[in-house]
């Protein structure tokens, strides 16, 4: 495959102190790349430097083998464009304008529009879906839809190479999936390669091609989010503790509730997720079982519950199981059941739920 | 839509500027009968006492007029775009006070020396003394990022300036310094065809210049990173606009002293009238609101108090500075910095 982008041993940061060293990647037409990596890492200096806001310590950057520092300002005007975290208020300019600001590169001496131009303007406000925008005074949008102006700024300038700082912070779930599908298209159909920072790690897993983690001063880790975002991993980089991020869910747990459990929770399904997070959320110490290990509320219990007691994936609960949660359940002094079918594989949870009956600790969910 | 409204827009400045160029010819101490106008007009020479006030007072005047208020306008339109904030302009930055000091100083000197000043060497002086107060201005605004703060040192240099400038005045004895002191009030009274032909291809290549700006400086009204990204030279460009500002402002200063608020004031109003803020509009509009404007506000300072003529800075303070204080009511509403 063919790179667009090439970053050969680039060194970036401020006043000669590195802040991100030796970084190398490369980046063909049509992939999106996501930095992901904790606050103060570099994933801003870094794409402002590709942006060419800052001057590369050490190192380059490289667009179609180009060195990008090197480039005179406008070819690399036509080459890329930026959608920044700080989002300006200019006064008295409409949405129109202020997507049509993204034809300077290609206006002559006074950036008077060419029917061309007009047209790449109105191509990019339906591209990104802000046709409907256009009349609009550009300071009395919302945030969401003035991240989209933006966003239509940046396509109608016409890029191989599109660099986006943060594009979703701030916005509302409609307005993150407005922009990521833009960006899918943009690359997919247009074969544009993106390259930009996200906070969070769900999305980049969606919508990514490549994942690159800046952390400890370096691209820690490139490749496919699969290959990057396992649990392990983004607890080291983060510093976070063990379970604290789901990777079936590709979303963060808060930490277990401390204590010694006096509560068994019967579950299985699914159904016992809001149970956990409701026991979480009030400080109360569980055990949770029998859960199968490919149960989707298993990474759930796994992060939130004291102990949790596994049966192997696809195989009915074992006696082994079984004995080890009614020892479990024999020390607590309440226990709730979230399950409502029973059936050969969780046969084992119905006769914990008679255990619970027998002892009168059970309680309504 | 936009383009019928900004033909309606130029139409009614127009109008508005050689209405008001009429009315400052028929209008003074010895008024004209509007049909002796144009008789008057066409005949330099030979058409009495009409023809040599208009030709020798009222209409160098008004031309001046016309040209420095423009000149003000422009000024202001370019700071405005250099700090991207609409309450930026020559005067309340000290640039025009800045101005003035030096050119007092010249005048002082060359009268003591017994040298004639030429228009050249007093709009050099003024740009002088522009780019001095500029530069202070700069250095500051490298510090601070509140634009508040900048105008209150900007009326600090304006204050420290005039005061030397008073006592540069006071103390040269000469018989000058009647002029001198009228001129550091701001004033265009005493305009003569020589200073119109000094000013004139200045301001005209100012506004030239400045409509070749236009198309960086809407760049740059989305922030310095957007117009990097599409290819703006950033420090190329923001010297220009230092350089274009100071130097109108100077040539407004050297022939007229310094005038207040214009540079604020009328922006604003024609952004207003157009609805944009796109400088390929505003520049030509900003310049011919400012004709008008001064225009008008000439005509109350010879008018109002006749034979005793008002100070022309005491007249656009009246009308301009009730829009800088909405202006700065307006962004302390909307939440922004100053």
């Amino acid at each position: 495959m063919d790179k667009l982008l090439e970053l050969k041993a680039l060194s970036v940061g401020y006043r000669r102190r590195a802040v991100v060293g030796d970084a190398s990647l490369e980046l063909a037409p049509g992939q999106i790349l996501s930095l992901i990596g904790p606050n103060g890492a570099g994933k801003s200096t870094l794409l402002k430097t590709i942006a060419r806001q800052l001057s590369p310590l050490s190192g380059a950057a490289y667009l179609d083998g180009r060195e990008l520092s090197q480039m005179p300002e406008k070819e690399s005007a036509r080459a890329l464009s930026i959608l920044l975290t700080h989002r300006p208020s200019p006064e008295l300019m409409r949405c129109r304008d202020v997507v049509a600001a993204g034809r300077y590169p290609y206006t002559g001496r006074l950036g008077i529009l060419s029917r061309e131009d007009e047209r790449e303007v109105e191509r990019a406000m339906e591209l990104v879906g802000v046709t409907s925008l256009a009349e609009q005074d550009f300071t009395r949008v919302s945030d969401g839809e003035r991240q989209l102006v933006m966003l239509a700024r940046a396509v109608c300038q016409r890029p191989r190479l599109l660099v986006l700082d943060e594009p979703t912070s701030f916005l509302d779930i409609r307005h993150k999936l407005a922009l990521l599908s833009v960006l899918k298209t943009l690359a997919q159909e247009e074969g544009l390669a993106v390259l930009m920072s996200l906070h969070e790690l769900d999305l980049a897993a969606k919508v990514s091609d490549l994942v690159a983690c800046v952390s400890f001063g370096r691209i820690d880790r490139v490749g496919p989010p699969e290959a990057v975002l396992s649990g392990e991993y983004i607890q080291k980089v983060y510093g976070v503790q063990a379970g604290a991020w789901n990777e079936a869910f590709g979303s963060p747990e808060l930490e277990r509730p401390k204590g010694e459990p006096r509560l068994f929770v019967i579950g299985g399904g699914g159904g016992g997720i809001p149970v956990y997070r409701r026991l979480q959320r009030q400080g109360v110490p569980f055990y949770a079982g029998v859960l199968h290990e490919n149960d989707v509320e298993t990474p759930v219990a796994r992060a939130l519950a004291a102990r949790v007691v596994l049966a192997r994936a696809f195989a009915p609960i074992g006696e082994e199981e079984l004995a080890e949660a009614e020892a479990l359940l024999k020390a607590c002094e309440r226990a709730l059941c979230c399950v409502t079918a029973f059936g050969p594989m969780n046969e084992g949870n119905r006769r914990l739920l008679a255990l619970a009956e027998e002892r009168g600790v059970l309680e309504r969910v | 839509m936009e383009k019928r409204r900004y033909a309606a827009g130029y139409a009614l400045l127009c109008l508005l500027v050689l209405a008001l160029m009429a009315v400052n010819l028929l209008v003074g101490s010895v008024p004209i009968p509007a049909g002796e106008l144009l008789p008057a007009l066409l005949r330099p020479s030979g058409g009495g006492d009409a023809a040599a006030i208009l030709w020798r007072m009222r209409l160098p005047r008004l031309l001046a007029a016309a040209l420095l208020g423009g000149a003000l306008s422009l000024s202001g339109l370019l700071l405005q775009s250099f700090f991207n904030n609409p309450i930026a302009g020559p005067f309340v930055l000290g640039i025009s006070s800045g101005a003035k000091l030096t050119v007092a100083l010249t005048m002082i000197l060359c009268l003591r020396w017994g040298m004639n000043l030429s228009s050249t060497a007093l709009i050099a002086a003024a740009f002088a003394g522009a780019l001095l107060s500029m530069g202070f201005i700069l250095l500051v605004s490298g510090r601070v990022r509140r634009m508040s703060v900048l105008i209150i040192c900007g009326v600090m240099i304006g204050y420290i300036c005039s005061a030397a400038t008073d006592f540069a005045v006071t103390f040269a004895d000469e018989s000058n310094i009647v002029n001198l002191h009228d001129w550091s009030l701001g004033s265009f009274s005493g305009t003569g065809w020589a200073s119109v032909r000094a000013m004139t291809p200045v301001v005209l290549l100012g506004l030239l210049f400045a409509v070749l700006l236009s198309k960086p400086m809407g760049a740059y009204a989305l922030g310095e990173s957007y117009a990097a990204s599409v290819g703006v030279n950033l420090r190329l460009f923001r010297v220009k606009l230092i350089l274009l500002s100071s130097l109108l402002s100077a040539c407004v200063t050297a022939f007229a002293g310094p005038i207040s608020f214009v540079g604020i004031a009328v922006p604003h109003l024609v952004k207003s009238l157009f609805r944009t803020s796109r400088p390929l509009v505003v520049i030509p509009a900003a310049f011919l609101g400012g004709a008008a404007f001064c225009l008008f506000c000439d005509l109350i300072a010879r008018t109002a108090f006749a034979p005793t003529e008002v100070s022309i800075s005491s007249v656009t303070a009246v009308f301009g500075a009730p829009v800088v204080i909405y202006l700065l009511l307006r962004r302390q509403r909307e939440g922004r910095n100053g």
